[in-house]
Parts: C-alpha cells; structure tokens; sequence
C-alpha cells in the first residue's frame, strides 16, 4: 500500500471547492460550538447527523472533522478568556492562559494556544498517517477473540481509568449497554426490552440518544443552576506572539505533542493526564519557574498541543479498529455506520479513498483554523456574551428538531426528553456520560464478536482465548481493574505519601475502606495542585479560582 | 429509627441506586423471558449479554447504595455556566420541561412551526428573558427557517400541521 500517493489522492479529493466549502463549515462550526458553553462537537456531530445524511459521506466526514478540530481550538479560547473550562483537557489551560489574560496578555496567550494546537495538530495527523496503516496491518491478522478482547479493555479502561468514580462509571456503562440491547436480536429474530411497543424493535436511534444525553440533559442542568451573575469575559484583540513569546514556546509546543499523541492513541488515555504532564516538565525545565501559576507562555503552549496531539491520536485505534475513545469519535463512529459504512480494519481497504480523503482534510482543517480564527478571535470573543437564555432555548430547539427529524415521529421526542432527564441525574450525581455512550454504541458490536467467538469454538469457552493476542489484552484487563488494589498495597508500604495523597481527594476518606472505594490515582490527585497552587498565588482570589480545579471529572465537553 | 431517617437524609442518591437496580431487575426479568432452543450456529444466544448486563447493573446499584450511605457522594458537574452555590432551581426546569411537553402534544397536530415556535418561546421566557414580542418574533423566525430550509435543502418535509397550505 503506497500512503504517499493514497494520501495525495485524499487531498485531490478534499481540495475540491465543495469539499474545501464543508471543511470551511465544519471548522467555523466546531469553534463557534467549541467557544459557547453548553454545547461541544460530540453533540454537534450527532446533531447534524441526519442533516449530512443527504451529503456524499466523504463531505460529511471532512465536515466532521473540521468539527473535531474546531471544537479543540474553540475551548481553549474560552478557557483562556473564561477562566472557567469547559472541558476537562482545557483545565490547565484555563490556569495558566487566563492568569495570562489578566496579566493584560490574552493576544499572546490565544496565539501561543492557536498556533500550538495548529504544529501539534499537523505533527499529530502526519503520525496518524504513518501510524495507522501499521495497525492495519496488525490488525487485519486478528480474528474474532482478539477483536471480543480489544473491545473489552477499550469498554473497562475508558470507564475504570477516566473518571473520579470507578464505580459510577461502570453504572454509566451498565445503563448504556442495557439502552443498546433494545430492539430485535439480529441473530435470533428475538425482541429484548421492546415491551411489545412495535416503536422499539428497530432499538433505540443513536442519534436521539446522543442527543438527549448530550444536548437535553446539558440544557436541563445548566437551567437548574444558571449562573445569574454575568461572566467576566476579559476582552481581546488579534491574537500576535513576540520573538520572545516564539522563543518560550516552540519547545513546549513540541514536548507537549509528544505527550499527547500516545495517550490519545490508547484505548484510555484520553487529554486529560498528558496536559497535565506536559505542565509538571515545562514548570521543571522554565527558566522562569517564578512565573507559572501567574502566567507562564509555556504552560499555555504545552498543554494546548498536549490536548490538541491526543485528538489526533484518538483518530489512530478509531479509524484502524473501529474503537472510539471520546465521546466525538464514538457519534463519528456511529455516523460511519449510518452510512453503511463498516468500521473496523477493513475500513482502509473496503473505503480508502473516504479514509484518505477524510486524514487529508485533518491537514486542511488545522491550516484553515489557524488562518480562519487568528483574525477572528475578537468575534469567537463576542459570542461568549450571548445571552444565556437564548443560548440554552436555542440548544432544546435544535436537539428536539435535530431527533424528530431522524424518523419524523412524535414518539422520538418522548425518548429524547425520557433519556435527557437520565442525563439530568447524571450529571447531577456524578456518573460519566462517556461510559454509556461507548457501551450503547460497541454493545451491539461486541456481542456479536463474542457470539462469532463461540459460534467458531462450537460453543467451548476456551475459544475466547485461543489468540495470542487476546491473552495479551486480558491481561492489561486484569491489571486495568487491579489497579486500586495494587495502589493500596503500595500506598501501605507508603504511609506518608499516603496523608498528602489522602488529603487531596475529597470521596476517598470515607470509602476507601471497603471495595466501592473511589478511585484516589495520582493523576487525579496530582491533577488538583496546580489549582491550589495557583489559588494560593493569586492575588485576586476570586470566585472563580475555585471554578479552575477539575470538578467535571473526566468528562469532556460533549 | 432517627437514625435510620438521619442517615436518609441527604442521600438523594439512594435514587440512583434504586434506579440502577430497577433497569437491572428489568433487563433480567425481559432476558428470562425469551425463550432460545440451543442452537449450533449461535451457542451464546441472545441471552448472554442481557443477563451480564444485568447483573452489572444490579451489582452496581448495591454498591452505590453502600458508597452512598457510607458518606460518598459522586460530583455534581461544573461548567461556564453552572452556578453550584445554589441548589437546583426547579422554577425554571418544570416550565423548560413544560414547553418540550408542549411541543411533543403540538408537532404532529399544530405542525412545526407553531410547536417550534412554542418550544423556542417558552424556554426563552423559562430561562429568565422577559422580551415577550422580541423572543416571540426570534422562535417565529427560526421556526419558520428551518421549516424551510429543511424543506427545501435537505428534502425533509416537517410537518406543516394547521397552517397545511398557508405554508
């Protein structure tokens, strides 16, 4: 397989004006999503998914990946001139970007963001490329058992991993596969959980799904405790970078990338620890250590091309095994299928000129971003000052139109308003949405891995393991769940980094104790500190200082 | 018995966990129901993954039931927007869930445009915004829109309801 000519004629594809047209869309869209509260790609995607039914698939994937990219670059503006972040990976951002802004600095402070997240993004695609095909190649040898296993870890690390709570997580993904059950059984002609309603034996549509978690349960928490006191939205101009701000921020930039692009590609990785590790080095190697937590240009270009890597790397398992990892490649997954496109590893061989077409247009995206959003940032700026209730009106406006329009029926909107009251209670009470996405949308999938499974072994067991591969996967599972315990037996052997690790998670006190325990990682705990430290600094303790510390445990924005 | 109801009090979360086990008793109950003669070609059975998930679900909410009247508690999310300091604020969700109701009774009778237009109002004024004729003439304008623009772009016919030849 020649990449270098499969990638050309990718850009040939996605040169074309109509294509450059949805690429210009999809990015204008992504970052005005990615800049309101409320609202995130994920959501846009699935939103627009039964709009880009009537595209060819191609344009609706450049669209879409304009919007990934978009959505990335949109939340670090808000981050930087919000100082609240609206997703999880922007918390550092949020720290540092916006001490910079009120330090009177924002235009550097957005350009070293924008700029970070255009090389990481464009050194990200490029390792992509030449990634990808080498999973292929792996991937292709593999049969169902290694596929049922792969699924597996995917499902258990992204819900015991990312998040606070272990245990809420796996309620999340117990409701999300119970959701994906629904419907007749494609194998046996079965109805499961239809209740003799003939509305349900098609299951339930991921898209009003999608939506309802993400759009109506978003609107329907952020209503029960809007914040009625306006936002201080620190105003700017055109984003510019001195030489000096050049010279502070190409190495982070590169470390930050390196950082990023791994972590995004494991099945659990996610942008949250590599942004954060990306700003323990650059606060280590500064010249100007005095500075961060008051401002540092390094801990803005790192962690941005951390966050920015990681979404590029996310796209390596997604579009070579058909895994997602975040919430926006799992509505693309999905989107893949409403297609009738079959994801997975055959995707580059049955679909490569979609695939190629689809990487090319990363390329195009970051490029347009950074030309696009440079001179616009003092508009992306002004939409923050929306008014709210519009905002929010708009949001339930667009989800209910977007749902009903799927399949025209009264009856989805039921479900759309049932499932984003779950989402409501969700958030309200903690337990990730991502889990139930990813378990609603690879359910149906690895049920029908494991069945093959077994159909191939004539029903023994054993058949689940007859790869080499798939014992490998089971036992990164193994130590996947094991992980609390091992952290335990080392934190006995360790009792006084036990009370600075203790003291800072705040469930871990009461539950430790017995096998519910909350999961006290040093991530997370760790993950706190540049918050305090930098409330400890500051001069102006605010209110919103305290809005800076991770409190959306481990979800990102939908 | 006090200190069974003080240990009660506050643990709205106890919710969750009775939902979890209800959706759990559900999944199990519907997977005992179908019945599957053994077959060679498909040995796992469209009974597998139902009970799994079940008892996922059942075990989760035993645990979060025992989390929670240990004193754990999960974080409520946080966000631009979000205002944590105060509790939730059910004046404004029952009218926001108020107009949805409304436009999922109206969509299919009064047809898009007005429900849309219900909907788009309703929330507005929900919210907080007290233009009664500015927000009216917004949600009639984007009703109107999308009507259209789904009609005529994309080859969605909405309903049209009452207005069936006006519009």
């Amino acid at each position: 397989m020649d990449i270098l000519s499969s990638l050309m004629d990718g850009f040939a594809t996605a040169l074309t004006p109509m294509n450059l047209l949805y690429a210009l869309i999809g990015v204008l869209l992504g970052t005005a999503v990615g800049v309101l509260p409320g609202i995130g790609p994920a959501m846009t995607v699935a939103l627009l998914l039964p709009v880009a039914m009537v595209l060819e698939p191609t344009s609706a994937f450049i669209m879409f990946a304009g919007i990934y990219y978009g959505g990335m670059y949109g939340g670090s503006t808000t981050s930087i001139l919000l100082n609240t972040p609206g997703e999880s990976s922007s918390v550092i951002t949020a720290i540092e970007g916006n001490r910079m802004a009120k330090a009177g600095k924002a235009a550097q402070a957005l350009a070293t963001a924008a700029i970070g997240s255009f090389v990481a993004g464009t050194i990200g695609t490029a390792l992509l490329v030449v990634f990808t095909p080498i999973v292929v190649e792996f991937a292709v040898s593999l049969g169902s058992p290694s596929y049922f296993a792969i699924m597996v870890l995917a499902l258990l690390a992204v819900t015991a991993v990312l998040g606070a709570s272990r245990l809420r997580g796996f309620a999340s993904l117990g409701l999300g596969l119970a959701i994906g059950l629904v419907g007749i059984d494609s194998v046996s002609g079965q109805r499961r959980l239809t209740f003799g309603q003939p509305l349900l034996a098609d299951g339930l549509d991921i898209v009003v799904i999608a939506v309802a978690i993400f759009a109506v349960g978003e609107a329907l928490w952020v209503a029960a405790h809007l914040r009625r006191t306006p936002l201080q939205i620190i105003p700017v101009g055109r984003p510019w970078m001195g030489k000096q701000d050049w010279k502070r921020s190409w190495k982070p930039w590169l470390r930050g990338t390196a950082f990023g692009f791994p972590f995004g590609a494991l099945p659990a990785g996610g942008a949250e620890i590599p942004t954060f590790l990306s700003y323990v080095t650059e606060k280590r190697l500064s010249k100007h250590p005095e500075e961060f937590g008051k401002g540092a240009i390094e801990g803005v270009a790192g962690p941005e091309a951390a966050n920015n890597a990681a979404a590029a790397g996310t796209l390596t398992p997604m579009l070579a095994l058909g895994l997602p990892t975040n919430a926006t490649a799992a509505v693309m997954l999905a989107a893949f299928t409403q297609f009738g496109i079959q994801p997975g590893p055959l995707l580059f061989e049955n679909e490569g000129p979609l695939v190629w077409a689809l990487i090319a247009s990363l390329f195009i995206g970051n490029t347009l971003l950074l030309l696009v959003n440079l001179p616009l940032a003092p508009v992306w700026a002004k939409l923050l000052r929306l008014p709210r209730p519009y905002l929010y009106a708009g949001i339930l406006f667009f989800a209910t139109l977007g749902a009903y329009s799927v399949n025209l029926q009264a009856f989805d909107l039921v479900i759309l308003l049932v499932v984003g009251a779950l989402g409501f209670m969700m958030r309200r009470f903690g337990l990730p949405v991502l889990p139930l996405i990813l378990g609603l949308i690879l359910g149906p999938r690895i049920e029908k891995q494991l069945r093959q499974t077994l159909q191939l072994s004539a029903g023994d067991v054993s058949g689940l393991w007859s790869e080499p591969i798939a014992v490998v996967v089971y036992i990164i599972v193994a130590l996947v769940l094991a992980w609390p315990l091992l952290f335990k037996a080392w934190r006995r052997m360790r009792p006084r980094t036990a009370v600075a690790v203790g003291g800072g998670t705040v469930a871990a006190g009461p539950a430790a104790g017995g096998p519910t325990a909350e999961r006290p990682t040093a991530e997370r705990t760790t993950a706190v500190s540049p918050g305090q430290a930098a409330a400890a600094d500051g001069k102006t303790t605010d209110a919103n200082t305290a809005d800076a510390t991770p409190a959306n445990h481990g979800q990102e924005k939908s | 018995m006090t200190s069974l109801s003080t240990r009660l009090k506050g643990r709205s979360e106890l919710g969750v966990a009775a939902l979890l086990g209800a959706v759990g008793a559900l999944v199990l109950f519907d997977a005992a129901r179908l019945v599957v003669p053994y077959s060679q070609s498909d040995p796992v059975g469209p009974k597998a993954l139902p009970i799994i998930v079940g008892s996922l679900l059942l075990v989760c909410a035993v645990m979060l039931a025992v989390n929670v009247l240990r004193g754990g508690h999960g974080e409520a999310e946080a966000g631009e927007d979000i205002d944590l300091s105060h509790p939730a604020d059910w004046r404004t969700i029952l009218p926001l869930a108020g107009a949805f109701i409304a436009n999922i009774l109206l969509i299919d009778w009064a047809g898009w445009v007005i429900s849309g237009t219900v909907l788009f109002w309703g929330s507005v004024w929900a919210l907080g915004s007290r233009h009664y004729v500015r927000d009216g003439l917004i949600a009639l304008a984007l009703a109107l829109l999308t009507f259209y623009g789904f009609y005529l772009g994309l080859g969605i016919a909405l309903p049209a309801g009452l207005l069936e030849g006006i519009l």
